[in-house]
């Protein structure tokens, strides 16, 4: 009852009577239907001012003071009372004014939390309530014990997963028992049925235990995992040691950890190819630039920088449509970046062609110029760029095993830029010009093409997808002037490990090289990991000068 | 200073003197110049081009209260590009060509020691903004910021003591501020009886971007049933992906919370802070602090970069503070020379903007109080601890070997900045 105190000091006396009325309902973790009945607010109403609502308690006063009203609010059985504590979670709940009122904001709409009825706007001298780490925690447990009965079985289940972190003192296990009677959903029964299991194997009779063990052996949950381990590992040496329950029980969490590795491995895979569909996007472009055309462009970092702006420019356009703005950003950026790709071509590197270390240093020069525009123009910051909901959060399998959806969306993205690319290249007349011009420009202006113009358009292409992966990379990492340079080494490696020329060959080599980081990793660190994909590449062109897949024909002698 | 300065300025005086009426007119030709030594291109830009306008805005005013020992404050911007060596060339510019009296700049560590040989030989005077890992103390530099005591010690007691915490990922980029602060960190962990096994120390590369395996390592190492958290030196550009990846695992704040000294509310305004809500940062100024100096500033901040949703940050507050502590150092020794401003700096009091008064202490760090803060979703921060009262940097770390000997004390007797107080002996060296 202390946690009750500083509320007391508070409400006074009409809430004392209130309290002493329904305190056996605020025992319990379930809610109290008692206060629900008129009949003690009446009371308590006529001694004084009607009794402030509990919810009122949450504005002001300390975190702990809060925390307190919080689980008053949530035993007192309002209600809206869940809206309330989700809305404080949310960072949603205003609270203030004269007479205090607490106020719930959705989007730019604002509704009072005790009545529902809609506001105009935010009362004078409401500010929003703060929130910290514990009572975040604190909140996120009460709620999930209000939403044991919720209508929505995956709102149960995630409920009744919630309480696995506190289940082991088996304080839950009265309630869990009654729910398991009426529950029919099998998801949610078997959550519940773990919860319990894991009380029962803290603190059950030995029968119990070892049914316990049985129910959980099949379960990936960190909590069910320790919970084993820690039974596991007090075989016999205790008092209260069991032989054949620690062995039962480190069987269990063995087998538990041979799955968790299968499930590491495959998450590994992910990792790579996601790392490999990044390098995939920022080298892709170059492949054409760089492969196709022999020009040695250090600019094509800023030109992903340009995409990512892009992007940054249209989410400013339309602030209220995230996803739209992402969407729309793809083409957009294609062809701001294209315009600047072709405007350098046409500009610089039309004069330089055939001297390759006099377009390296005045495509540098370019990408140097670039970067300070931007900062003159967009400032030295990064900028933010949101991600739209469906691009946040991950894809959870099962406990151990998670695809973050953002990564998975590039990676099909990445796939998607690739095979419209080779579209591009193999079946239209765009793509024959450039392959011819590339292979033998004499013969090709011979019969027709305009050398030149293809030139342009190629490069136009070239720096468009390098936008299109800006627009890709603002998603994963910071916009800012220096997003270019972080990408650009590891776009030439990627292509001179695949085989100049040869778009398959940036395939492999980029999701190769993705791999084969991702498996150096986590016994080398990060640093040494790249450090070793450097001199295993430098080895590698040691032996096979044109990589992966050399190009085949007179283009290559060149 | 500058007395053979060619009086190219008498024109310049003879106006001034038409619009000034104070009896000091007839010097008004002399100005006292400050250097300001911050990239302005570069990757350093981001964070050091604010220190820029901060400078400006703090000469600015000075001026218009009337300048300094009678003499209009003159600025010297100068840009050293994020690059290392060109630190040092323009320190040396500043003192021999521009003859400063005095340098407020830098931000890395790297920089600093590039400064540092030049500041000593040209015997100058350079004020350094931002936290770092200590184990120095030169005769002609100010350490403003933080040193690991009064940053990253009180945050790990913070989460220890408050927040329960019994494992500990120390991640950090690698280079020499993260190594320097998470080996006092593991030493001071392992003093305090924390195993070797609930401590997982990881570096990563300067703009490290794909953070998959590191977070689910940090996942899988919280999920062990003792409350984790991670302290992270991850400098600047790598944290956005970083937090990305710990919301996107899931990871949220309440189950593994991120301490971390580099982000603050500059950096906060430059990313989207939803999925960082909760995760902490530990400083010794927030925007947030509700001060009437505090306010004061940010609404002259605000003006002066004609921005109203300008943010202020602790580095700010440190050239804030360092720059009225040289004002008030050199008023007292009536003078800018550096050996008698250096003299009479210590000891000098002055205001900051979290509602206490900063002193300069012998050791060249001074007082400050520690904050620790929960990002909101404005990318604010919410106080959720702070230090009793203000905490003396401390140069030299106690929880290092070799280190915790060591004393800085640049008054008599001692005037040394790596004194051993166990064979009394000064290195000789002024580091």
């Amino acid at each position: 009852m202390t946690e009750r105190i500083p509320l007391l000091h508070r409400n006074a006396l009409p809430l004392l009577a209130l309290l002493l009325w329904c305190g056996a309902g605020l025992a319990t973790a379930e809610p109290a239907i008692d206060t629900a009945t008129p009949a003690p607010s009446v009371e308590a109403a006529a001694n004084a001012s009607p009794a402030p609502h509990p919810a009122l308690a949450l504005i002001g006063g300390s975190f702990n003071a809060r925390a307190a009203a919080a689980r008053q609010l949530a035993s007192s059985g309002e209600p809206q009372a869940v809206a309330i504590l989700e809305a404080l979670l949310g960072g949603q709940l205003y609270g203030g004014g004269e007479p205090p009122q607490l106020v719930i904001k959705q989007g730019s709409a604002f509704s009072d939390a005790l009545s529902g009825a809609a506001l105009a706007e935010l009362p004078t001298g409401a500010r929003k309530i703060p929130v910290n780490n514990s009572l975040r925690g604190q909140l996120r447990d009460l709620l999930a014990t209000l939403s044991l009965r919720h209508s929505d079985p995956q709102v149960r289940r995630d409920a009744a997963l919630r309480l696995l972190g506190n289940a082991a003192d088996g304080r839950y296990q009265p309630l869990l028992a009654e729910l398991l009677t009426s529950e029919q959903h099998p998801e949610v029964r078997q959550a519940l049925l773990l919860v319990q299991a894991l009380g029962q194997l803290g603190s059950g009779s030995e029968q119990q235990q070892a049914v316990a063990v049985d129910t959980l052996a099949d379960s990936l949950q960190p909590e069910i995992r320790n919970a084993l381990e820690v039974l596991a590992s007090a075989d016999g040496a205790s008092a209260d040691g069991n032989p054949t329950l620690a062995a039962a029980a480190r069987t269990a969490a063995d087998a538990i950890d041979a799955r968790i590795q299968r499930f590491q491995l495959l998450e590994n895979i992910f990792f790579g190819l996601s790392l490999g569909s990044v390098l995939l996007l920022a080298a892709i472009g170059l492949a054409i630039t760089f492969g196709v055309m022999g020009v040695i462009n250090m600019a094509h970092g800023e030109l992903i920088m340009i995409g990512a702006y892009t992007t940054y420019s249209i989410q400013l356009l339309l602030p209220n449509h995230i996803s739209l703005a992402l969407l729309l950003s793809i083409p957009a950026a294609f062809v701001v970046s294209g315009l600047v790709g072709i405007a350098i071509e046409r500009g610089i590197i039309r004069h330089l062609y055939g001297r390759p270390l006099e377009t390296l240093l005045a495509t540098f020069g370019v990408s140097l110029i670039l970067q300070q525009a931007v900062r003159s123009i967009y400032s030295p910051l990064n900028r933010a760029v949101s991600s739209p909901e469906w691009l946040s959060g991950s894809w959870q399998i099962n406990p151990v095993f998670a695809l973050t959806w953002n990564r998975l969306y590039i990676l099909f993205f990445a796939l998607a830029v690739f095979a419209a690319l080779w579209l591009v290249l193999k079946h239209t007349r765009l793509g024959l010009q450039v392959r011819a011009v590339a292979q033998n420009r004499g013969m090709a202006r011979a019969i027709g093409v305009r050398a030149s113009r293809v030139d342009a358009l190629t490069f136009g292409l070239g720096s468009g997808i390098a936008g299109v992966a800006g627009v890709a990379l603002s998603q994963l990492t910071n916009v800012g002037p220096n997003l270019g340079q972080d990408y650009i080494i590891d776009s030439f490696l990627v292509v001179v490990f695949g085989g100049v020329g040869n778009l398959w060959g940036t395939l492999v080599g980029a999701f190769g090289l993705g791999i084969i980081n991702k498996f150096l990793e986590p016994w080398a660190g990060a640093m040494l990991a790249k450090i070793l994909v450097l001199i295993a590449i430098i080895l590698f062109i040691q032996k096979r000068p044109r990589g992966l897949f050399p190009q085949k024909g007179r283009a290559a002698e060149g | 200073m500058n007395m053979k300065r060619i009086a190219s300025g008498i024109a310049a005086a003879g106006l001034a003197s038409g619009l000034t009426l104070a009896s000091w007119m007839a010097q008004a030709e002399e100005t006292i110049k400050v250097g300001i030594l911050h990239s302005l291109s570069g990757t350093m830009a981001i964070s050091e081009t604010t220190l820029k306008d901060t400078m400006l805005m703090l000469i600015d005013e000075q001026n218009k209260k009337g300048g300094l020992l009678g003499k209009k404050l003159e600025p010297v911007v100068v840009d050293p590009a994020s690059n290392w060596p060109l630190f040092a060339e323009k320190t040396r510019e500043l003192l021999t060509k521009d003859k400063v009296a005095a340098i407020f700049g830098c931000w890395t560590s790297v920089s600093r020691k590039s400064v540092l040989p030049v500041v000593e030989e040209l015997n100058g005077l350079l004020f350094y903004p931002v936290q770092y890992e200590g184990e120095e103390s030169s005769r002609n530099v100010f350490y403003t910021g933080a040193a690991p005591n009064q940053q990253a010690i009180p945050a790990v007691d913070y989460l220890m003591n408050d927040v329960g915490v019994k494992r500990w990922v120390l991640a950090g980029t690698d280079y020499v501020y993260p190594r320097t602060t998470n080996k006092i960190l593991e030493a001071y962990l392992l003093a305090k009886g924390v195993a070797k096994e609930d401590i997982l120390i990881n570096y990563t590369p300067f703009g490290h971007s794909d953070w998959q395996n590191i977070v689910a390592d940090i996942k899988r190492f919280g999920s062990a049933g003792k409350k984790t958290a991670v302290v992270s030196t991850i400098n600047g550009d790598a944290n956005v992906p970083f937090y990305r990846e710990l919301a996107n695992q899931g990871i949220s704040a309440e189950a593994i919370p991120v301490v971390a000294f580099s982000v603050g509310e500059e950096e906060l305004s430059g990313l989207d802070a939803k999925p960082l809500v909760g995760h902490l940062a530990a400083w010794n100024y927030f925007m947030s602090v509700e001060d009437p100096a505090n306010a004061a500033f940010i609404k002259q901040w605000q003006a002066f970069t004609k921005n109203p949703k300008r943010v202020s940050n602790d580095p700010m507050e440190a050239h804030y503070i360092g720059f009225n502590m040289w004002v008030k150092a050199v008023e007292k020794a009536g003078t800018t020379d550096t050996d008698k401003v250096a003299e009479a700096i210590i000891g000098v009091k002055v205001p900051n903007l979290s509602g206490g008064t900063s002193e300069m202490l012998a050791n060249h760090h001074i007082t400050k109080p520690v904050l620790i803060g929960e990002i909101q979703e404005d990318g604010q921060f919410q106080t959720v601890w702070q230090t009793e009262g203000l905490v003396p940097g401390d140069a030299w770390s106690d929880f290092l070997e070799g280190s915790k000997d060591i004393v800085a004390d640049w008054t008599a007797p001692i005037k040394c900045g790596n004194y051993n107080s166990k064979t009394k002996v000064c290195s000789g060296q002024n580091f």
